[in-house]
């Protein structure tokens, strides 16, 4: 599968907005954190799991995705949001914990949801995997050629819902697509004291689903495979996975002490990257001149400086807000 | 009289320590869970130990709670002493059938033939705005379900001594600690995080509740966090001239009936304070024990304090209005005074 310019392009864009959202996002978690960090206190309090380096697994197959698709994430969920499109001012509200955020401040940035462009996450380890699935069985219950995509990391390759959830999906074909980010990590623990399979595609094997594994970080190869899994999913041919090896640049959570991992890890990564490496291509290719990506990344930033802006400027809820919201107000009572 | 010089320690180090005594003396105590080898644990519950006793003995496991809180039933019913931990009780979820379709009930269908001497620990807690999926307590769900034992000490000298018994204990016992009073670099540093714990071995009873601060108007009952905030909100009380009773729960399965009893026929009046949801939780069953047992004491109706059957919202000030602090502890003890 060729990728189309625009396409390339697009992944670019996207990818420098996720990198530059998840810096900054980095910055304004600090503040208020000083001197001594304390992670309920300050700008935006709570757990934080940043994705910078992970963003070819996301970006690499919503390209082929359109609004009518979902996609369920995991804790570790900005990244894919972004490349879905979620609303950014609102998705950012709601990590501040603000009344215009997309939950209204009660779910915070683990559990994001915007019905609008069909994203949720959750913090619980694989529970987006059979969401999704009920996602993808609702689209052919309705006769659409809709997809479901369940981002997971390698570690929730282990939890019970993911089999549970792959037999399902094999079973009834379903248009599911279980995308797995191989970071090496969950939390402390490396892939290879988790699992005794090299690469978690091959577990696809055990239900008769196929599966592939796209070294080394690398957005187009994301892209192709990943078009190949969605066609098959809307002609009916059922599920699919797809592990991608990519890198987690910063820390499980901000604050983690990292003692689990080589210092040079990182910068040993950094060199490599898949922004750098993908604008070297688009200007070697000319697919992209020097001012087009200058004009993408300004795009880019611009939009995710409005959405802090917004978040900052928007009001805390009032605290009684908390009672709201437990029930729907049904036919009967509203 | 206090001659011994004062050693003090957080809650994870005494956790910890109390582990690392008791695996020591008993080469069939074993620990395995998330992130308990290299780290110490999220919640630094086995900070050391990895680099004591190595990974035969301090097992990190892959993200399966179902199947590695099951090995630790299957390896318990063989004699071994499993210390499980399940890294936040939230998840619980993913693996409940294990704790009570079997680890509570195994020994009772068995007609007491098999014994699983397993401790479940477990982190619970907000106030730092973590949200809905990792800022419960949960203490009601687990006490609610019978077999197992259940505790929440609120001083590093009780974490110590409850998880030494918790250990030795021939009973599941879930044992859940709270992450505020973990005293870890990565939270709020309360004071009560920190405190003296000796380094002999030593048992602190599970199913003894403590009155950790005498008064004669107002019989306060909390647990963990919560009496913490009972204390404060006492002090701010007795510059009023209110004398409050405060009694730290510790355990939630035994609970300590005896202790609340005799402290409410003292004060005649009663405020029970917990961490977990209002309805069908701690704070009902400790009111029903009064009012079963001492109606009659009673001066004023009994009042309680919980998070109102909501999930823990994210934002600050929606969860600062859902978990009580010391304030609405005090409003309510004021409020009831002036019945
Ligand atoms: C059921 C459950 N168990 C444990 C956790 C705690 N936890 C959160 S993230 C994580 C590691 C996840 O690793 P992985 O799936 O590889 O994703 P990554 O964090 O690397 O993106 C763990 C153990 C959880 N959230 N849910």
């Amino acid at each position: 599968m060729a990728v189309p310019l625009e396409k390339l392009k697009w992944i670019y864009e996207i990818m420098v907005k996720i990198r530059y959202y998840e810096e900054t996002m980095v910055q304004v978690y600090a503040e208020g954190k000083q001197p001594v960090f304390n992670i309920g206190a300050g700008t935006v309090p709570g757990e934080m799991h940043l994705a910078a380096g992970q963003e070819p697994a996301a970006v690499g197959i919503c390209a082929h995705l359109r609004r009518e698709d979902t996609v369920t994430a995991p804790h570790r969920p900005h990244h894919h949001a972004i490349a879905k499109g979620v609303d950014l001012n609102r998705m950012t509200a709601e990590i501040f914990g603000k009344e215009t955020g997309l939950g209204k401040g009660k779910g915070g940035h683990m559990h994001l949801f915007d019905p609008n462009v069909k994203f949720s996450c959750g913090g619980i380890i694989a529970a987006g995997m059979p969401h999704a699935a009920g996602a993808a069985l609702a689209a052919k219950m309705k006769g659409k050629d809709w997809v479901a995509v369940a981002f997971i990391g390698e570690g929730a390759a282990n939890a019970g819902a993911f089999h549970e959830t792959l037999n399902l999906a094999a079973l009834w074909k379903l248009p599911l697509i279980v995308v797995i980010e191989d970071n090496s990590y969950g939390i402390s623990v490396p892939k290879s004291a988790s699992t005794a399979v090299e690469t978690n595609d091959k577990r696809g094997s055990a239900y008769g689903i196929p599966g592939y594994y796209v070294k080394d970080n690398d957005p187009i190869e994301m892209y192709r495979v990943s078009g190949e899994a969605v066609e098959r999913a809307r002609r009916g041919e059922g599920p699919t996975i797809i592990e991608i090896e990519t890198y987690r640049y910063l820390g499980h959570f901000q604050g983690d002490p990292e003692v689990y991992r080589d210092q040079n890890e990182v910068p040993n990564l950094k060199e490599k990257d898949p922004i750098v490496r993908l604008k070297t291509h688009l200007l070697r290719e000319n697919a992209a001149t020097e001012k087009e990506i200058e004009e993408m990344e300004a795009r880019a930033r611009m939009e995710v400086d409005r959405a802090y802006e917004f978040a900052r400027k928007s009001a805390y809820p009032k605290p009684e807000a908390a009672l709201e919201d437990l029930f729907a107000t049904s036919g009967i009572d509203g | 009289m206090e001659t011994m010089t004062r050693r003090m320690l957080t809650g994870n180090k005494a956790l910890a320590e109390a582990i690392a005594q008791e695996m020591e003396r008993d080469p069939n105590v074993f620990v395995m869970g998330e992130d308990v080898g290299k780290y110490g644990g999220i919640f630094g519950a086995t900070e050391g130990l990895y680099k004591k006793f190595g990974p035969q003995r301090v097992l990190d496991t892959p993200i399966s709670e179902t199947a590695f809180i099951g090995a630790a039933i299957g390896a318990a019913a063989e004699g071994i002493r499993p210390i499980v931990e399940l890294m936040f009780v939230d998840f619980f979820g993913v693996c409940m059938d294990q704790i009570y379709n079997h680890m509570a009930k195994i020994h009772y269908m068995s007609g007491g033939h098999v014994k699983l001497p397993i401790v479940l620990m477990t982190a619970v807690g907000g106030g730092y705005c973590d949200a809905a999926q990792h800022s419960q307590t949960l203490y009601a769900t687990f006490a609610h379900l019978p077999g197992m034992k259940v505790v929440a000490p609120s001083t590093p000298y009780d974490l110590k001594g409850m998880m030494i018994s918790a250990i030795r204990d021939d009973n599941p016992v879930v044992f859940m600690f709270h992450k505020s009073l973990q005293g870890l670099g990565w939270m709020d540093q309360i004071d009560a995080s920190i405190g003296n714990v000796p380094e002999e071995s030593y048992t602190v009873p599970l199913g003894k509740a403590k009155v950790v601060r005498e008064g004669s108007d107002v019989t306060i009952v909390g647990i963990q966090m919560m009496t913490h905030h009972a204390l404060a909100a006492a002090e701010k009380l007795a510059e009023q001239g209110i004398q409050a009773e405060v009694i730290d729960l510790r355990s939630l399965v035994p609970l300590d009936k005896e202790t609340i009893l005799q402290s409410v026929k003292k004060t005649n009046r009663l405020v029970v304070v917990d961490e977990d949801y209002l309805s069908y939780g701690m704070t009902a069953e400790v009111a029903a024990v009064v009012a079963e047992q001492a109606l009659y004491d009673l001066e004023a109706p009994i009042r309680r304090l919980a998070v109102p059957d909501v999930p823990i919202p994210y934002s600050r000030p929606l969860e600062q209005f859902v978990i009580p602090g010391p304030q609405a502890i005090y409003d309510a003890v004021v409020d009831l005074l002036n019945q």
